[in-house]
């Protein structure tokens, strides 16, 4: 019988294969059916911190609009009390994911500023978090604005999560940084218990009937995978971090190659909304039997087995490796 | 225990405690009373006995007192609030309720009743209309009494079974903040005789033990059964006092139903009731303790009236009394109060008393100890008028007495008062200055807020008062030693500084440093500052706010700036306090609300910097004048001085004496509101319209003339050729009148046409005021120098047609973007110059005529809109009428014409008779030959010419006139609907324009039957669980009505359309317009997309329905497309229904689903609707109806 768990943040977990933030973990019954088809963890779709605030400030605003103002009325609304504008009911969905389902619950908090938000990491925690993964993402779209003093707002973020929280947290940021192994190293420093590479955003696109800018998110494939992969294998073994693999986690293969490169856990989302809960069932099924061809006992003894330091050409995760492509792809074509 | 409360929640507080049922309807003052209720109980607050009060509103005052009577009849403790016309809705009711005994309490806001003008304001009139009705009448005349006698009245009326009406003076003590010692449950319970509550319940209508109530009597009996019930009346003034003697026990606070205070000695006393009393109090007070023989009897149980009290309170020395009424009896010997006093002196065996009648205080006018002084003084002469007024100056009748000029007395030792805009929070701040004051000091509070009458940009000033004893001032601040000024702009428009004292401390927001702010302040702020030694202190609100993300919400910028130079608290004390009002205050609405406050109450007092004061006057230019020079002479001697704030100085002479007012006068209030206006850009124009169509505030005119017109402007417009398939060789100008523009953002928002090279340009784009105006007022001149088109033009039945012909209803003080307004300037584009309007009580006639300006105007010929208001709930009868007078009229001349005919002439005669009047044009063809037939009328003498000088009379009414009338939802839903519903009935020729809003805006936003389901209101502040009422399709089913189903903003054609149908239409019409409305919790510069939305989503479809003579004729013709998004996308987008999400999203959810379920089954109504042949029944029309 081969092994299949994993440590993850300070978590024993049954199998590599973890649920990513996504419409599939947004409530209870999409979390039971997960953890029946033997999800071994979930991570619940963000708390945003723009969300809080929008609500917080549309609330405000509405009882603010012509309040004062005329003589015959003085609001336009009635006072009703209570608003849940902060993450009462993000709170909420995390009481009943620990209720309903056995696997560790894992919220997220997606923010770029410390500062009053970062208590709901607390109120996370007190609402029974196995852990939270902590969603960073700065469009530095002001040209002013220097690497570093981006690079500062994440640690300092990082900082005040791991001042106001006992249970661990990973980061989950991008991979646009100058020096990304510098950064992540930075990050754990600053207090990650953990990295989840990478995250993915919504990008711009333009309507053409309307011209305006439109966010748009596409759904990963398998080629995602390459970028975590890479940085996953530099990573393991130089840094004293959980990583998890999150960017085009789709099939079995996928996962093992994860794995090898260093992954503690691999995480799934794409592939959980075009397949469904299920799915993870047929990769597990998968894992074991490829481990099994392939003559391992457990998945700790594949992982990082190709990482940057065991694989048996290192460079070929690092620029040399871009040039071959490059001169390949060239002579194909040529 | 205590708390910090207004009025209105005084009584409120205590009604609710001890009522089962409570019937609401909106009216101000009261309707704080019935919202604070409603709130309440859908929190599942319960009354005494631990159920949670049913909360009903009603369509209408009448509707709530019937409900009340039947509530009270069913044995259960009811209540109900309202004002001025309402409780006039109430007396029938009344009557009833009163001669069955039965046990009530109506608190009621009194409110001056609508005569010459409406008035929202504070006076007797009201009540005094219900002495008759059998009700007792209890009267508080402070915040504190308003509590306590509130539930003195809820105690007797169950002991005595006599009903009662409690009242106390609305805004001066509903609106007034003070610290109020609450009654607490075991109050209550000790007020409340619970054998009575059972008594109550035994006499209820049951089944199980049948009575019967309500019969018809007649002579023989009726007469002794009225006086049956006179020993329940007569044991009313004993258990009033019995139960006030207990309140006493219980709190320490004594009260009589009638007190005297002053001079043991008194040879004068002022005998009066309500909030006066507290400024008769202190003056009273003051002079006695000088010796003075004065003293002030004060009326609290008016009926019934306590004669044997008020002989035995009169001190045996009194000569001579006056009596002030709050309210006006015209033609009577005197006001009721006065009659009453003079009977029961006589009656007390004090004939010997010279008793003199006087009125004050009409419409909240400010009554002081200055007056109070001069009423006193006046009592020593002989010469008094009888009766006198004191308050104003009549220089017509000469009956009033002079305050004393140089008395003063004022109440607290800390006076402040805050100048500031409605929209940035200067009155909320004040709030909670007196609330942290109030409950976090020994000192007494005092909060009173003035507001002007607009709706945008409206100016309010804060009346603020703190000092270590009770505050009885129930005047305005007159020696303020604290003055705020919160916007700049207002020291070159109004005299801040007027109410200031010797040395008073003065704080303005200023975008002018310590150093540079002197030399921008105007002459006269300069000289007052010097003369009256103000320490100056300056701060940069609007930075430090917009720094801490708090937009124009100065408020927490200017609050603990208050704090730290009125010196009330230490500085950390206040600073800590305040922030602890942020945390209780907003917590609930979210931390981020909290955070900011508190940023920007840190980084307020890093920025509040003293100004050193020169010593010399600097300045070479003043204030502002008011209007223009070259307004009329009525706006420069009224108008003018209403807008600068003097209105209370004029005399008797200046005003009207039927209240009648001349139109186009908005146009003389320069009010520059804007921070941002919109600016043309005629390379990009395609001349479509719309932004003309959607301003709401006329303040984007258009149009279209001859090229050469521009050689002979004095100064350049911006034009372009003008685009149209009708007319060629035209050019077209779209200007801003920026002075007169909100900056609301409308007209950017539905512009279709973007600017190629950078898509976020439009052909009209927002830009800072402070940099364009200049150049847009020289081009605003000019433009209004291009003749206005020939009215043949353009076929006015279009978007470009309407808009290139003169609005008459031009920058009304609506709330920027309002989705009303837009309508009323279409209406007056289309008839404007033929038109009368019955205007119903609510947004449309505040903005509509609410002095000092009104936005109705006139045309270079002198006709526009002729416009009137009756009252709330009778506005179609009252356009009914209208129409009748016209076509008495119309018939009467007809009859005369034919009979003059040999003498004006056969031809002129047959040609005005039978002229077709459907055009603008045929009608400026008769207005000429209906001048020429006057011109022939004025030569015809001998026996003819009496028929000749009828006609003359009412020749213009040969010319056709349309009869509009309009009014908001509140009305043709709910209060009006028995009038309208009769109108649609009557086949006149009437036109009938609802400015459907789905709430009642004017009150602040509660449900009317047009508040759709799912969308929370005020009174509705759970989700109205019901549908909405289907106005239009109630009116179709009579047949020969024309209706339609219009949203400017979705579809400004078939609005144009619509009107045009409309008032082509010989028999009724009903046009139901969506008005988007701040209540609708949108951003307003959206407006027009909103309407765009609610149409897509099948929310609010577009239709018309055309009678036809025709056998086959489809009458009902949907003009907008199926839903192509659901209920949900739309209601997203509007706070109304997505707040209800973040506070029950459970029940939001249900309720979204039904409300898609009616949009669902509706359309599917009126998909139906478009196959059903249906013919108009009758002939008369018939030749009409092509």
């Amino acid at each position: 019988m081969v092994d299949l768990t994993v440590d993850y943040l300070g978590m024993t977990l049954r199998s590599p294969l973890v649920a990513s933030a996504s419409p599939a973990t947004a409530d209870v019954d999409g979390l039971r059916r997960l953890e029946d088809a033997g999800c071994a963890a979930v991570v619940l779709p963000s708390l945003f911190e723009e969300e809080i605030e929008h609500y917080a400030l549309e609330v405000d605003r509405i009882l603010m609009t012509g309040a004062d103002s005329h003589t015959e009325a003085h609001s336009y609304f009635p006072d009703l009390y209570e608003y849940y504008t902060g993450p009462e009911r993000y709170l909420d969905l995390v009481e009943r994911a620990k209720r309903a389902v056995s696997i560790p619950v894992i919220p997220s908090l997606n923010g770029v500023t410390t500062g009053w938000w970062t208590e709901f990491a607390r109120h996370l925690q007190d609402a029974g978090a196995d852990a939270i993964e902590l969603n960073e993402y700065v469009v530095a779209a002001d040209p002013n604005l220097s690497s570093a003093s981006v690079e500062e707002r994440y640690l300092d973020l990082v900082r005040e999560v791991e001042a106001t929280v006992d249970i661990p947290f990973a980061v989950k940021i991008g991979p646009f940084f100058s020096s990304f192994g510098n950064m992540a190293g930075q990050l754990v420093a600053a207090g990650a218990d953990g990295l989840v590479l990478f995250n993915r955003f919504f990008q711009p696109d333009i309507d053409l009937d309307t011209l305006s800018v439109e966010p748009h998110l596409t759904l990963s494939d398998s080629e995602d995978l390459r970028l975590p992969l890479r940085w996953i294998a530099l990573l393991r073994r130089r840094i004293e971090a959980s990583l998890a693999a999150s960017s085009g986690i789709h099939t079995v293969e996928d996962v093992l190659k994860a794995l090898l490169a260093g992954a503690d856990v691999t995480m799934m989302a794409s592939a959980l909304l075009r397949h469904g809960a299920d799915h993870i069932q047929g990769v597990e099924r998968a894992l074991v039997g490829w481990l099994e061809d392939h003559g391992y006992t457990s998945v700790r003894l594949l992982q990082g087995s190709v990482c940057a330091d065991a694989a048996a050409d290192p460079s070929a995760y690092e620029r040399a490796n871009y040039l071959q492509t490059l001169r390949s792809y060239s002579s194909d074509r040529i | 225990m205590y708390a910090i409360i207004d009025g209105n929640e005084a009584a409120a507080r205590v009604a609710h405690r001890l009522s089962e049922v409570i019937a609401i309807y909106p009216i101000t003052p009261a309707s704080p009373m019935g919202e604070l209720a409603d709130e309440w109980s859908t929190r599942g607050e319960t009354n005494l006995w631990g159920t949670v009060p049913e909360v009903v509103e009603m369509q209408s005052e009448a509707g709530a007192a019937g409900a009340l009577h039947g509530a009270v009849q069913a044995g259960a403790l009811a209540t109900t609030f309202t004002a001025s016309q309402g409780l006039l809705l109430m007396l029938p009711n009344m009557f009833k309720i009163a001669g069955e005994l039965t046990p009530t309490v109506i608190h009621v806001a009194a409110r001056t009743v609508a005569t010459h003008a409406l008035s929202i304001f504070g006076d007797h009139s009201d009540v005094m209309a219900a002495r008759s009705t059998g009700f007792a009448m209890l009267a508080a005349s402070s915040v504190q009494e308003a509590h306590d006698f509130a539930a003195v009245a809820h105690a007797v009326t169950l002991r005595s079974r006599v009903p009662f009406l409690h009242f106390f003076d609305g805004f001066r003590t509903s609106h007034e903040m003070g610290r109020v010692a609450l009654l607490d449950d075991s109050d209550l319970h000790a007020l409340i005789d619970e054998r009575a509550v059972l008594a109550h319940r035994a006499l209820r209508l049951t089944p199980d033990a049948p009575v019967l109530r309500g019969t018809a009597q007649n002579p023989d009996v009726f007469f002794q059964a009225r006086e049956a019930a006179n020993p329940h009346y007569d044991a009313v003034p004993g258990i009033v006092q019995e139960v006030m003697d207990e309140l006493a026990a219980r709190t320490g606070r004594h009260y009589h139903a009638v007190d005297y205070v002053g001079s043991t000695t008194a040879e004068h006393v002022l005998v009066l009731m309500g909030s006066g009393c507290g400024a008769a109090r202190e003056c009273v007070a003051d002079l006695a303790s000088r010796g003075d023989p004065v003293g002030l009897v004060t009326i609290r149980l008016y009926r019934p009236f306590p004669a044997s009290a008020l002989a035995a309170a009169l001190p045996d020395t009194a000569r001579r009394v006056a009596v002030l009424d709050r309210t006006k009896e015209p033609g009577a010997v005197g006001e009721p109060l006065y009659l009453d006093v003079v009977a029961a002196l006589h009656a007390g065996g004090r004939g010997d008393v010279d008793v003199l009648g006087g009125r004050y205080g009409l419409s909240s006018k400010e009554f002081t100890p200055a007056m109070v002084k001069g009423v006193l003084d006046s009592l020593v002469r002989a010469d008094t008028p009888r009766p006198f007024t004191v308050g104003i100056v009549d220089d017509v009748t000469h009956t009033s007495v002079p305050p004393d000029p140089d008395y003063t007395l004022e109440g607290g030792e800390i006076r402040a008062v805050f100048y500031g805009l409605g929209a940035d929070g200067t009155v909320g701040a004040c709030k909670a200055t007196t609330k942290i004051i109030g409950e976090g000091t020994e000192l007494h509070p005092q909060a009173y807020f003035v507001y002007d009458s607009k709706k945008s940009g409206s100016i309010t000033v804060s009346h603020l008062r703190f000092g270590p004893d009770p505050i009885t001032s129930t005047y305005l601040v007159e020696r303020a030693t604290f003055v705020a000024c919160h916007q700049f702009q207002f020291l070159e428009r109004i005299d801040v500084l007027a109410c200031a004292a010797d040395g008073a401390t003065f704080l303005l927001n200023s975008p002018h440093g310590p150093g540079e702010v002197w030399d921008h302040l105007p002459r006269e702020v300069q000289e007052t500052i010097i003369a009256k030694r103000l320490h100056f202190f300056v701060i940069d609100a609007h930075s430090v706010a917009r720094e801490a993300g708090m937009g124009a919400r100065i408020n927490t910028v200017m609050q603990p700036c208050f704090f730290a130079l009125a010196g009330v608290l230490p500085r950390d004390e206040a600073v800590a306090k305040i922030k602890d009002h942020v945390e209780r205050m907003y917590a609930r609405r979210g931390r981020p609300i909290v955070e900011r406050n508190h940023a920007a109450i840190d980084a307020a007092l890093h920025a509040l910097h003293e100004v050193s004061v020169p010593t010399a006057v600097t300045a070479t230019s003043g204030r502002l004048p008011p209007v223009p020079a070259d307004a009329p002479d009525f706006v420069q001697r009224v108008t003018g001085r209403i807008l600068e704030g003097q209105g209370d100085l004029l005399p008797v002479s200046a005003l009207p004496v039927d209240g009648t007012f001349p139109t186009g006068t908005a146009r003389w209030e320069k009010r520059m509101i804007a921070h941002e206006i919109p600016i043309w850009d005629p390379d990009i124009c395609i001349d479509c319209g719309k932004c003309a169509i959607a301003c709401p505030h006329a303040a984007i005119r258009m149009k279209v003339y001859a090229p050469s017109t521009l050689e002979d402007l004095d100064a350049e417009v911006l034009t372009k050729p003008f685009r149209s398939k009708e007319i060629s060789g035209y050019n077209v100008t779209i200007q801003v009148a920026p002075d007169d523009c909100t900056g609301c953002g409308v007209c950017v928002d539905v512009c279709p046409a973007k600017n190629k090279a950078e898509v976020r340009l439009k052909a009209i784009n927002m830009r800072p005021a402070a940099t364009h105006r200049m150049q847009e007022r020289v081009r605003f001149d000019a433009f209004l120098c291009i003749p206005e088109a020939a009215p043949d033009l353009l076929e006015p039945g279009t978007v470009k047609g309407s808009q290139v012909r003169e609005p008459l209803f031009e920058y009304s003080g609506a709330c920027a973007g309002c989705g009303e307004t837009p309508y009323l300037k279409l209406l007056t584009q289309l008839f404007g110059d033929r038109i009368v309007i019955a205007n119903a009580t609510g947004c449309s006639s505040i903005y509509g005529a609410n002095l000092p300006t009104t936005p109705w105007t006139t045309n270079a010929a002198g006709r526009g809109p002729a416009w009137s208001n009756s009252l709330f709930e009778d506005n179609a009868e009252f356009g009914l009428g209208m129409r009748l007078a016209l076509e008495s009229h119309l018939h009467e001349a007809t009859r005369l014409l034919h009979d003059l005919a040999p003498l004006v002439g056969e031809d002129l005669a047959r040609t005005i008779l039978e002229a077709p009047q459907t055009s603008s044009v045929e009608i400026e063809t008769q207005r000429r030959l209906v001048e020429d037939l006057q011109g022939h009328l004025a030569g015809v003498g001998g026996e003819a010419a009496g028929q000749a000088a009828r006609l003359d009379s009412i020749a213009d009414d040969l010319v056709r006139k349309s009869v509009w009338i309009v009014g908001g939802d509140g009305w043709a839903y709910d209060i009006g609907y028995g009038g309208l519903d009769h109108v649609l009935a009557s086949g006149r020729d009437l036109n009938i324009l609802v400015l459907d809003t789905e709430v009642y805006s004017n009150t602040g936003g509660q449900a009317s039957k047009a508040t759709p389901r799912a969308a929370v209101a005020k009174f509705a502040a759970a989700g109205k669980a019901t549908g909405k009422k289907d106005l239009g399709m109630i009116a179709t089913q009579y047949g020969d009505v024309y209706v339609a189903h219009v949203a400017l903003g979705a579809n400004d054609v078939q609005t144009v359309k619509a009107f045009v149908e409309a008032d082509e239409w010989p028999g009724p019409s009903l046009v139901i317009a969506y008005s988007t409305c701040i209540a609708h919790g949108i951003d307003m510069a959206t407006s027009m997309s909103h309407q765009k939305d609610a149409v897509r989503s099948g929310y609010w479809p577009l239709y018309r329905y055309h009678p036809g003579a025709d056998e086959h004729a489809r009458p009902f013709k949907l003009d907008s497309k199926s839903p192509s998004i659901p209920f949900r996308e739309f209601a997203a987008k509007e706070a109304r229904f997505a707040m209800l999400e973040r506070v029950d999203p459970e029940r939001a959810r249900e309720l979204a689903d039904l409300a898609q379920a009616d949009i669902d089954e509706r359309w599917r109504l009126y998909d139906q609707m478009t196959d059903i042949e249906r013919t108009v029944i009758g002939t008369e029309r018939e030749e009409d109806w092509d």
